[in-house]
């Protein structure tokens, strides 16, 4: 805590400093997701050989400034026949979880808001709970296309929980913790003690389990844009549907960012020997690449994919993820059990 | 107990995948469909009726808004029948032009057609792959008529004007430098078959990008394979033509079983499917358009080779050329007579129909021998198709629904008419 800070009563230090802290986490993480709707319409339009917006601004950089504008600007209409209490209150039950879960999220040794033990199963319970917004939303808009997508959300959350979950468990016995901060700790010595290549089939189960959590292409179902229109924010109009819109960016780095701290070793150095380097070493911009670097899949699988089916989701879901995951993890159990743990 | 009753869901007119403006009311058992009952009729613009009022060659654009994804075919299709009652010789020339420009045609609406199927099933990229190549074509139709969508260029004895000597090129302007002008220009330096022959070397590879987006995709595979399939005894009973019954198994072709033009005379072949489902309508339209590239080919070297007239010689039904009406006063009142009054067409009734790029197309007419016609009727493949839209979609998830109204390749344009 700053000096400065020491001159105010002693009761609003604490809480003021938080608040400090929350914005400097969330101030950035919002241009972030400004950025990566940027980004995405950018690397989508290179990939699909046009130019992606480059009217606003120098190369188009203020594009994303523009549209939030626009939308701040728009009207937002409530449906006639909506739950006016719920329809308002949805965006804001699926954006909270995805910023609250930044809490836990360390950017550095030791840097993170809280530094909590349970760290693991507070982010499981978050990213769990965003799903109610989509839920919400659709039973509030009274509109058969978003209840078909809250119906489709509330099945694919349920089905992909679960294989996310025993992935997280994979990572919980590899590293003997919950804390974030000391799953990456677990994970020093260089990219060959990165978690990402003794528990590959665990790395490639939790991200896509991200992107279908995320409502990401190819499991975009609940979506769903040319068969159920826009699903859930169908109704939404304005700012109302700009924070889902927001929710659903924050949601797409949370996940990005949690791969590269469980999987590909956070901030720490991908070379072992560099980590007391000044650029190539150990640091938070090590973390920002890699979290960056799991975004870029984000983008490509929606240039590239066709949507799932819905029942085709459940399927993948549980009969290939999850098996993949038990057998993995009994894979690992035994491992442990004989002491064979190649990532210590 | 409270009754259980279905779903309803109004799907369309304003719907993504509705593909312009179907209205479908679906019937669901939580997402099984039950029952897709279509509704058409937003777009009827009465061409039938309208046809009636005006000269024959009047309504030759009216055609190209049938099916405004492949306005060519619509037009062969009309003018054929009036040369059919007509009796009339079309000049080999314009027969070789008019199968190239059917078969740009194929190769547009099939461009159109596996793009806007993919965005429905998902894979946005490819639409947009295939609409670069869809500009290239559009060129070719902007170079022979003036207009890239609404050509209106096949007239009754052949077509509007030969084939240009110089594509049109690019011009310069602040928005485009040197560098990209030039890369822009560089296969427009020659004539409109020099293009077209350059836009037929580089066409398989891109059909290659869009296979392999495609083709072997699992998911795309999971979303097409066993998705509405038809038997080929109900494809010919629900009276399917093209692509949709040649998925079926059946080959039935009119450029094959009733050769018109010059089909005859070329070599291509016509591929058909084994399961009827989705999967092998879209193997079968991706190999159609590399048949039509090499039909193109073939109309190129012979165009190349045989320059010669494009319209018929009988100027009571086709305009004089322009310098021998300044000189010759028969030319002068042909001329006169062919753009008021046009030409009358003797008492009698004929239906031509042609494979257009979604199946049959074909235009009855009736003429009672006055310079327009007694009744006209068109018969859309899209039509046929659409009604079978209700047995296909049967027993299949909302998202088949949407995948199936992509195979079907409905253009509510030629549906409604």
């Amino acid at each position: 805590m700053p000096d400065l800070m020491l001159l105010l009563p002693e009761i609003m230090q604490t809480p003021l400093w938080i608040v400090i802290k929350i914005v400097v986490i969330v101030a950035p993480l919002l241009l972030a997701v400004a950025y990566l709707t940027y980004a995405e319409r950018k690397i989508i339009g290179y990939m699909q050989v046009r130019l992606g917006p480059n009217r606003v601004g120098p190369k188009g950089w203020l594009q994303p400034i523009a549209d939030a504008l626009k939308l701040m600007t728009k009207e937002i209409i409530i449906p006639t026949n909506a739950n006016r209490f719920l329809f308002l209150l949805a965006p804001v039950i699926s954006l909270a979880p995805a910023l609250a879960a930044w809490a836990v999220i360390p950017f550095g040794e030791g840097l993170i808001l809280a530094d909590i033990d349970a760290g693991l199963l507070y982010i499981l319970a978050l990213t769990s709970l965003g799903v109610y917004g989509v839920i919400v939303a659709g039973w509030a808009s009274n509109s058969k296309y978003a209840m078909l997508s809250t119906l489709r959300a509330a099945a694919q959350i349920v089905s992909y929980e679960i294989a996310m979950g025993f992935a997280l468990v994979g990572v919980l016995m590899a590293s003997g913790s919950l804390n974030l901060n000391k799953i990456v700790l677990a994970q020093q010595g260089g990219f060959l003690d990165w978690f990402l290549l003794p528990l590959f089939p665990l790395f490639i189960v939790y991200y896509l389990a991200g992107v279908a959590e995320t409502n990401r292409a190819p499991f975009d179902v609940a979506e769903g844009e040319s068969e159920i229109v826009a699903g859930f924010h169908v109704e939404y109009s304005g700012m109302a549907f700009s924070i889902f819109f927001l929710a659903e960016y924050a949601n797409m780095i949370l996940i990005a960012a949690l791969t590269s701290l469980m999987f590909l070793g956070g901030w720490l150095s991908p070379i072992g020997a560099w980590a007391d380097l000044p650029i190539l070493g150990d640091g938070m911009h090590w973390f920002v690449f890699k979290t960056a670097f799991m975004s870029f899949f984000f983008l490509w699988f929606r240039a590239t994919f066709p949507r799932y089916r819905y029942d085709q989701i459940m399927r993948l879901g549980w009969k290939i993820f999850i098996p993949v995951t038990i057998i993995w993890l009994a894979v690992e159990g035994v491992a442990i059990l004989l002491g064979w743990q190649p990532w210590l | 107990m409270s009754e259980i009753r279905n779903y309803t869901l109004n799907f369309g007119p304003q719907h993504p995948a509705a593909h312009g403006v179907l209205r479908l009311v679906l019937e669901m058992d939580g997402e099984v469909i039950v029952r897709a009952d279509p509704h058409i009729g937003l777009l009827h613009r009465g061409t039938e009726k309208l046809a009636e009022s005006k000269p024959y060659n009047q309504s030759i654009g009216y055609m190209d808004r049938l099916d405004y994804v492949s306005t060519m075919s619509n037009e062969h299709a009309y003018v054929m029948v009036i040369e059919k009652l007509l009796e009339l010789e079309v000049p080999e020339r314009a027969q070789y032009i008019r199968v190239m420009f059917d078969e740009i045609t194929r190769i547009l609406n099939h461009l159109l057609w596996i793009g806007a199927h993919a965005l429905d099933i998902g894979a946005m990229t490819v639409f947009l792959y295939a609409f670069r190549e869809r500009e290239d074509l559009m060129d070719c139709y902007e170079a022979v008529s003036g207009a890239r969508l609404h050509a209106t260029y096949y007239r009754v004895g052949g077509v509007a004007r030969d084939l240009p000597d110089h594509m049109p090129q690019y011009e310069p302007s602040r928005w485009r430098n040197k560098k990209e002008l030039q890369r822009l220009n560089e296969n427009r330096q020659g004539s409109l078959l020099d293009f077209i022959e350059d836009f037929c070397k580089r066409f398989p590879t891109y059909l290659d990008e869009y296979e392999i987006l495609l083709t072997d995709n699992r998911i795309w595979k999971q979303r097409t394979v066993g998705i509405g399939v038809v038997t080929p005894e109900r494809a010919m009973q629900m009276g399917f033509t093209g692509p949709m019954i040649r998925g079926s198994g059946v080959e039935w072709d009119l450029r094959k079983k009733q050769p018109y033009e010059v089909y005859d005379k070329l070599d291509f072949d016509i591929p058909v499917g084994t399961n009827g489902d989705s999967y092998d309508r879209y193997l079968v339209r991706v190999e159609e358009m590399r048949q039509s590239n090499r039909i193109i080919e073939q109309c190129i070297d012979w165009l190349r080779k045989n320059p010669g007239e494009v319209l018929a010689a009988n100027h009571k039904v086709t305009p004089p050329r322009r310098e021998a009406m300044k000189g010759d006063m028969e030319s002068l009142i042909h001329h006169f007579k062919h753009f008021t009054e046009g030409y009358c067409v003797p008492e009698g009734e004929a239906y031509a129909a042609i494979e257009h790029p979604k199946g049959e197309f074909g235009v009855y007419m009736i003429s009672d021998g006055a310079n327009k016609p007694f009744r006209v009727k068109i018969r859309a493949p899209g039509f046929a198709h659409m009604s079978g839209l209700d047995e296909m979609s049967r027993g299949h998830m909302l998202a088949d629904v949407v995948a199936i109204i992509g195979t079907q390749d409905i253009v509510f344009g030629e549906v409604d008419r």
